[in-house]
């Protein structure tokens, strides 16, 4: 690994965001927007907000992570520009790495920006703010890593889109935002267990009523870092060099 | 003892050709795309590789670069299999269309380039003087006509210097006097011991090559210089000369080659 050229690789990924005004408006803001609509949709049930808030702190830059890597991932692609990559020294992992931060740090700023609007202005109870948004962090991470790892299946744009309501929702609809997990039936609690987003919601909701870091949480870190870890590996292993 | 070794190892090297093909056959979906091609490229020479759109040009430099999946045959490249790690840095490869980043500046596609090549900062000036585009430097490519994005992708093929350029279409669409002033470069190159395979469907081109790979339909219709393929043909004309060539190795699908003919 040459720090070098991955670094290389994240200035360029975060320059070709810059030239993009307006997706980085939309990334930095929709997530908070989207909040404040939720909390007057819900308005008076302060209990709700705060209960399905925390979580979709962290369910929100998952979604669009997810969009923008694949579909960022397959333009590469399709442009040529990722067969060029491949034939220079940059190795595979280099170039995963390297979006990796890349998005990692624009998850990051989002994640600051959703939080001190959720926790501010709208008023959001948690205990644990830098729990909140380490998991933010986290889970925009884990989209961008499933992000890569899906694009190696999608030959279009149009396919890496459609990858979204086949990958996140069914993670959203099990991952415990929408109803407890221990009141599924087993079959949908087993499907639950696999899935990344369980435990990065699971986190989200005891970071809202406990102060710190707790046996669960590190749980739950494992869990997502692991899952992450192993998209971004798999993802470089699917980038292949040799194409027919 | 040493020195022998030495000998034996420095004659070795040069017999090395940059490119060595031998009965190579490449297959994609259903079509047969080179159909048991046989090739060597000497160090330090331009080798035009001309034919019609189609013929599997591109699909033989991906071969080359060790990015293509073989169906048969071999590839290699300086003495090493075709794809080797260790020739990255010493290969590099413009591919056909410009595969530069649209949403980034000329300087940073160049700069993002030198930095994975490991190029110093200095080569991108030269590589902007090279192809005429010093002053679109801050540019958007995005904003740059087709011809100009060409050449920035060009440029940043140019960068690293390397042993062996591999360029699929480096002139379409350049006014003649930037394409004379590019051929000036890549003569310049291959006087400095560099190896230079240049892709055109353009016959006058050909002509300003050491030696020229003709291609048809995935085979070799001729490999020669451009002297020998007009006393070969007895046409003057090197377009000419590749059409009695096609004609000649085409008797049996007659059809398809007066087609091609008034394609290209």
């Amino acid at each position: 690994m040459n720090l070098t050229r991955t670094l290389a690789t994240t200035r360029r990924v975060l320059q070709q965001l810059s030239h993009d005004k307006r997706s980085v408006a939309l990334m930095i803001l929709v997530p908070s927007l989207l909040l404040i609509l939720f909390k007057y949709v819900y308005d008076g049930n302060e209990a709700l907000f705060d209960r399905i808030g925390p979580q979709l702190l962290g369910i929100f830059p998952f979604i669009i992570m997810f969009l923008v890597t694949s579909i960022t991932m397959v333009r590469e692609r399709t442009s040529g520009t990722l067969e060029r990559l491949l034939t220079t020294p940059l190795l595979r992992g280099e170039l995963i790495l390297g979006y990796a931060l890349a998005f990692g740090l624009a998850a990051l700023v989002q994640s600051l920006v959703t939080a001190s609007v959720a926790i501010g202005p709208l008023g959001l109870q948690v205990k644990s703010v830098w729990v909140i948004v380490l998991f933010a962090v986290l889970d925009a991470l884990l989209g961008t890593a499933l992000g890569l790892l899906m694009s190696a299946f999608a030959t279009t744009e149009f396919q890496a889109v459609q990858f979204m309501p086949a990958i996140v929702l069914p993670q959203l609809l099990l991952c415990g935002l929408l109803n407890d997990r221990s009141q599924m039936a087993e079959v949908l609690r087993w499907a639950s267990n696999v899935m990344p987003l369980s435990y990065a919601t699971e986190a989200f909701t005891a970071a809202r009523s406990q102060v710190g870091f707790n046996g669960t949480m590190w749980r739950d870190l494992a869990v997502v870092v692991g899952c992450l870890l192993a998209a971004i590996a798999l993802a470089s292993l699917t980038l292949r060099r040799r194409t027919a | 003892m040493t020195g022998a070794l030495l000998r034996v190892n420095i004659q070795h090297m040069m017999n090395i050709a940059a490119i060595e093909i031998a009965g190579l056959v490449v297959v994609r979906g259903s079509t047969v795309v080179i159909d048991g091609l046989d090739a060597s490229v000497p160090i330090g020479s331009i080798t035009g590789l001309i034919g019609p759109s189609g013929c599997g040009k591109t699909t033989l430099i991906r071969a080359i670069v060790g990015i293509q999946i073989l169906r048969s045959g071999s590839v290699s490249v300086l003495g090493k299999p075709a794809g080797s790690a260790s020739l990255r840095e010493h290969v590099s490869y413009m591919t056909q269309g410009s595969s530069v980043y649209p949403d980034l500046t000329v300087q940073q596609n160049l700069r993002y380039f030198a930095d994975l090549s490991g190029s110093a900062s200095s080569t991108i000036d030269a590589a902007l003087d090279d192809v005429a585009l010093t002053d679109k430097r801050h540019d958007l490519v995005g904003n740059l006509s087709g011809g100009q994005r060409t050449r920035v992708s060009l440029a940043a093929a140019l960068l690293a210097r390397p042993d062996l350029f591999l360029l699929d279409e480096p002139t379409v669409g350049l006014d003649p006097v930037l394409r004379r002033d590019l051929w000036k470069l890549f003569s310049e190159l291959a006087e400095a011991g560099k190896t230079l395979l240049v892709t055109s469907h353009v016959m006058d081109e050909a002509a300003r090559c050491e030696r020229v790979l003709l291609m048809r339909e995935g085979r070799l219709v001729a490999d020669e210089t451009p002297a020998g393929l007009r006393e070969r043909t007895g046409k003057d004309d090197l377009e000419e000369a590749f059409l009695t060539l096609a004609e000649r190795s085409g008797s049996s699908d007659r059809n398809q080659s007066s087609t091609e003919r008034s394609a290209s």
